[in-house]
């Protein structure tokens, strides 16, 4: 008994060296004094000793098209390499602010976000506009507004809820959320409109659009969130659905508390963000970032060639810089 | 063979009381009893103060506030605060530094290089037939247009993998040595692997950021369990005779961990390190939703344009680089004899211990000299390739791809002759399966739902196990997530009856005959290491929107281990009580049901569990396709940043997890090899 305890102390005294040892080993490989994790750049940055720009890119086609885009430019004429790195939004804001990625290209408004690091802590600066302007509702296929004009009120929309359901809405009509990443209020819509609707998340885009998509070839009637700009409306041609008129008194209720909204969602103007030194230092590539603005159609060209052509974003990209030098020659710096 | 059942032959003056005791004779009924008499002291007073609907609204605890409060503490401080300048700093610097070192060894290389090394490897460690697989493996991924991507994998995975060893063996080895520490990292290890992956991502990147740092943690967490228990278990069932006889010889303490216990060891560190390698691999694109880059950003980018082959093509790659390191591994821990004759499969039988395999003295210089010279030829061939995969070399799999699987959807989706398309399917299945169990499991009154899970636990193991069962579950109750668990909780026993049919239907043909076995395996294979995010886009084009997209990609993720565990169990059966069920004319299906099934049980349970707690993290995957529930706020708090939502989620998902591993437990200790 004796040694076996002998033999435990012993062996643990070895683990705990070990132990000791890693962390010191980390700490000299590191350097000993503060490790800011703003500071720490993605490991696959500049790998092969070239200048590198970090860009978010968003689950939405909208905002993959402006990436590729700027990617594409940021290559072919400036002469940077480019990383994307696909996160949510608010997860997004807190990259940028810690440095991990350089821009935001596409946001549809996060006045939390904008408070915390653009006005107080200063670590993001505004982009200025992308040229596009979003807007958020409900709409439902051209072919059932059609057969049934009525639906584009809402008032009429409980009449149509039996045509709506499905095996996810109970005995309710259903309309489809899309991301949990969007900008909603369908809930509180819903029960403050009175409406005999379940919102059903689809929990990312693509299962959504591949719903739409399914929906639209057998001509089902659908009642969906979307939003504007998006080449979905191409292939699926869609009306929107009036709610009650968005207003500012409306929007400060729900500022306040987000459970009694019952108007329409507002339009937005889509702006870009940058990491605050990214800014200052960035040079070239950040000035262009800042430049960087063109047109909703110009959005849904390069969106259409990537989701619907199933072109690679960067061939995508390629096409339209070929077709359009006029647009983007103003953006170089 | 045929016994009377208990209880028939009480026909003495008081058949009540003789009943109960030959009841009571049995374990499983003792138990039952005993519950039944606490149930019936207990209930009343549970049902008296706090009624018997869905948990009790006064036994919750609500945390948004001190949550949020956390999260916004760490947000704000996070970039001036000592814990994070002199402690999570350092270690995210250090992961990204090593990532960096490792990525651009693997970039000077280049891809000649790199391939060359890794056939070399694979050849000197596992035999000529692996090298030749490591070598086409590589040159796919190259083909495939992969070849940046999977640099990048493997540069995270290589430091990954390292991380995960270290720390996986020295738990194992404070564990091995002290049996204190054996007991109190148990469930601690349990914990971690119930965990499904998913739930803790949070947490990671609200303190580091997004990123490598929080991936290659986050895979830790996952990978390093394996390692830690396989290391404990090849510590502890050292041979007490070599002991005796090393000690003898008056061998200290650390002289005999290294040369005595370490050495005997081998084939279960080996085994570790492989199984971490699967696990960690496996992590790599749920990692990619915290920006891990890489395989898995190709795949969760292609996922968000429905770009059903892009993600494959980004996809074939993870699975050629688990099935290289995992032949690779595995041929490593094989007893040497058998090494080159056949291939050793990752869960490998019983340890057979050996020494070692040390080789004599000039074996050792040859080999030093091998490596030398394959180390040059690997510089020279990456100097003459070039650092990038050549442009022109690459072959588009994404058009025919997608081709094929619109085909699939056109023609399965509706309007198959009599039994109606995918749609239909998927409708009926929601409709008359899940719906009733949710409804039924929400109409279960709470105390009735802890005294079933409690009865379950404690018929297939210990006191301890129901203990801890009913706990996870009394801890969701008091978090407050009781309904979404019961929804999640209705998906999982629905999936897993589904995948346990299924299973053991294809397990049967597949024990009986090798040919059916050696057909199945690669599709097995493919299945199992193909990332669950790949199958996540033609199920929502197949069922639509819903849980029943989720079930399928469930039911399809966790049916390979099935058929595996419950075939192996099958297999195994000893061949003396089949012969004797033979000679006594028993039909095919009567020595299925009378012989084999009932002494494989503890592999069919083992089988059980395994499918519980995969389709478990699919599941929860399944919040991203419309699958609601536990798995919806867990990609809700991520997307948002909120990590009340998403931290309590992920801990109800956790306690369930764990819940459900309980119940399911096979024998005490069967797990501490698998």
């Amino acid at each position: 008994m004796a040694h076996k305890t002998q033999r435990t102390r012993g062996t643990r005294r070895t683990v705990v060296a070990a132990a000791a040892l890693a962390l010191l080993a980390t700490a000299t490989a590191t350097g000993c004094g503060a490790a800011d994790m703003t500071k720490q750049a993605s490991p696959y940055a500049a790998a092969a000793g070239t200048k590198t720009v970090t860009l978010s890119v968003q689950s939405w086609v909208g905002a993959r098209a402006n990436t590729a885009v700027a990617k594409y430019l940021l290559e072919h004429e400036l002469g940077y390499r480019v990383d994307t790195v696909q996160v949510d939004e608010v997860p997004a804001w807190d990259a940028l602010s810690q440095g991990r990625v350089d821009a935001i290209m596409e946001d549809w408004g996060h006045p939390e976000q904008e408070k915390r690091y653009v006005e107080d802590k200063k670590t993001i600066a505004s982009g200025g506009d992308l040229g596009v302007t979003g807007h958020i509702g409900w709409w439902v296929p051209k072919y059932f507004a059609d057969a049934h004009p009525d639906v584009l009120d809402w008032r009429n929309l409980n009449k149509y809820a039996s045509q709506l359901r499905s095996p996810e809405s109970g005995g309710k009509g259903q309309l489809l959320d899309g991301s949990p990443s969007y900008v909603t209020n369908d809930k509180a819509l819903v029960k403050n409109l009175g409406l005999d609707y379940k919102v059903v998340f689809a929990g990312s885009e693509a299962a959504q659009i591949t719903q739409l998509q399914q929906s639209a070839k057998e001509k089902k009637p659908f009642l969906t969130y979307w939003y504007e700009p998006q080449w979905l409306f191409n292939e699926v041609p869609m009306v929107e659905v009036k709610l009650p008129a968005y207003t500012q008194e409306c929007a400060d209720k729900g500022a306040k508390d987000p459970a009694t909204v019952n108007c329409a969602y507002p339009t937005t103007p889509l702006k870009k963000f940058l990491n605050a030194d990214f800014t200052r230092k960035g040079g070239k590539a950040a000035r262009f970032l800042k430049n960087f603005q063109w047109s909703k159609d110009d959005q849904n060209a390069v969106s259409q060639m990537i989701a619907e052509d199933k072109l690679s974003a960067d061939e995508a990209a390629k096409r339209w810089v070929e077709k359009n030098p006029d647009v983007w020659k103003k953006w170089l710096p | 063979m045929k016994t009377a059942p208990p209880g028939r032959d009480a026909t003495g003056p008081n058949p009540g009381a003789l009943a109960l005791r030959t009841l009571w004779a049995r374990p499983a009924a003792r138990k039952l009893l005993v519950l039944a008499a606490a149930a019936a002291v207990l209930v009343p007073v549970a049902a008296a103060v706090h009624g018997s609907g869905t948990w009790p609204s006064a036994l919750t605890v609500d945390l948004t506030g001190p949550l949020t409060g956390a999260s916004d503490w760490i947000i704000d401080n996070r970039d001036g605060h000592w814990a994070f300048l002199y402690f999570f700093g350092h270690i995210s610097g250090a992961i990204i530094g090593a990532v960096h070192a490792v990525y651009t060894v693997l970039l000077a290389l280049g891809w000649a290089g790199v391939t060359a090394a890794a056939a070399l490897i694979a050849w000197r460690v596992a035999g000529a037939r692996v090298a030749v697989t490591a070598l086409a493996s590589f040159a796919a991924c190259g083909l495939l247009g992969m070849w940046v991507p999977t640099m990048r994998t493997l540069a995270l995975m290589i430091v990954a993998v390292a991380v995960s060893v270290v720390v996986g063996a020295l738990m194992g080895l404070a564990a091995g040595l002290s049996d204190r520490t054996f007991r109190a990292l148990r469930p601690v290890l349990d914990t971690m692997q119930a965990l499904p992956a998913f739930a803790y991502l949070l947490p990671v990147v609200l303190v580091f950021g997004i990123g490598v740092a929080p991936a290659v943690l986050a895979t830790v967490v996952y990978a390093a369990p394996p390692m830690a228990r396989l290391t404990a278990l090849g510590l502890r069932s050292t041979d007490q005779g070599v002991l005796e006889a090393v000690e003898s010889l008056g061998a200290t303490g650390r002289q005999r961990l290294l040369t005595a216990r370490l050495p005997l060891a081998r084939r279960e560190l080996l085994l570790g390190v492989n199984q971490t390698i699967m696990m960690a691999l496996s992590m790599a694109v749920i990692a990619s939703v915290i920006g891990a880059d890489g395989l898995g950003d190709r795949v969760y980018q292609a996922l968000s344009t429905v770009d059903v082959g892009s993600a494959l093509a980004a996809g074939i790659p993870i699975v050629l680089l688990a099935i290289v390191l995992d032949r690779t591994t595995a041929g490593a821990a094989a007893p040497r004899p058998t090494r080159r004759s056949r291939f050793p499969r990752l869960w490998a039988g019983v340890p057979q211990g050996g020494t070692g395999g040390h080789n004599p003295t000039t074996g050792r210089t040859r080999t030093a000299a091998t490596w030398a010279l394959g180390i040059a030829l690997t510089v020279a061939l990456g100097r003459l390739g070039g650092t990038a995969w050549p442009d022109g070399w690459t072959v588009a799999i994404a058009g025919p791809v997608n081709e094929a699987k619109d085909w699939m959807v056109d023609h399965l989706y509706t309007g198959l002759p009599g039994i109606g398309g995918t749609a239909d399917l998927a409708a009926h299945y929601t409709a008359w399966v899940l719906d009733p169990l949710r409804d039924g499991l929400l109409a279960l009154p709470w105390w009735g739902a802890l005294l079933i899970v409690a009865a379950l636990a404690w018929l297939i193991g210990t006191w301890r196990t129901a203990l801890t069962a009913v706990l996870s579950l009394a801890a969701i109750g008091v978090l407050g997530r009781w309904e979404l668990s019961m929804d999640t909780l209705s998906q999982v026993v629905a999936a897993v009856a589904v995948t346990l049919v299924l299973g053991f239907t294809i397990a049967v043909p597949a024990a009986r005959s090798p040919r059916v076995e050696r057909l199945l395996r690669p599709v097995l294979d493919v299945f199992q290491t193909m990332p669950q995010f790949v199958y996540l886009i033609p199920v929502v084009a197949l069922f639509g929107i819903g849980r029943a997209p989720a079930a399928a990609a469930a039911v399809v993720y966790a049916l390979p281990a099935v058929v595996r565990i419950a075939s192996e169990g099958l297999r195994r059966v000893n061949p003396g009580a089949m012969e004797s069920a033979r000679s006594l004319g028993a039909t095919g299906g009567q020595q299925l049901r009378q012989v084999q099934f009932p002494l494989a049980r503890p592999q069919l349970l083992l089988a059980v569990n395994q499918a519980v707690v995969l389709v478990l993290s699919v599941v929860i995957i399944g919040g991203l396709v419309g699958g609601g529930a536990l798995g919806y706020e867990v990609v809700f708090g991520l997307a948002q940043g909120d990590l009340a939502t998403g931290l309590t989620a992920g801990v109800a998902i956790a306690c369930l997890g764990l819940m459900l591993d309980r119940v399911t437990q096979p024998t005490k200790g069967a797990r501490d090899g698998a």
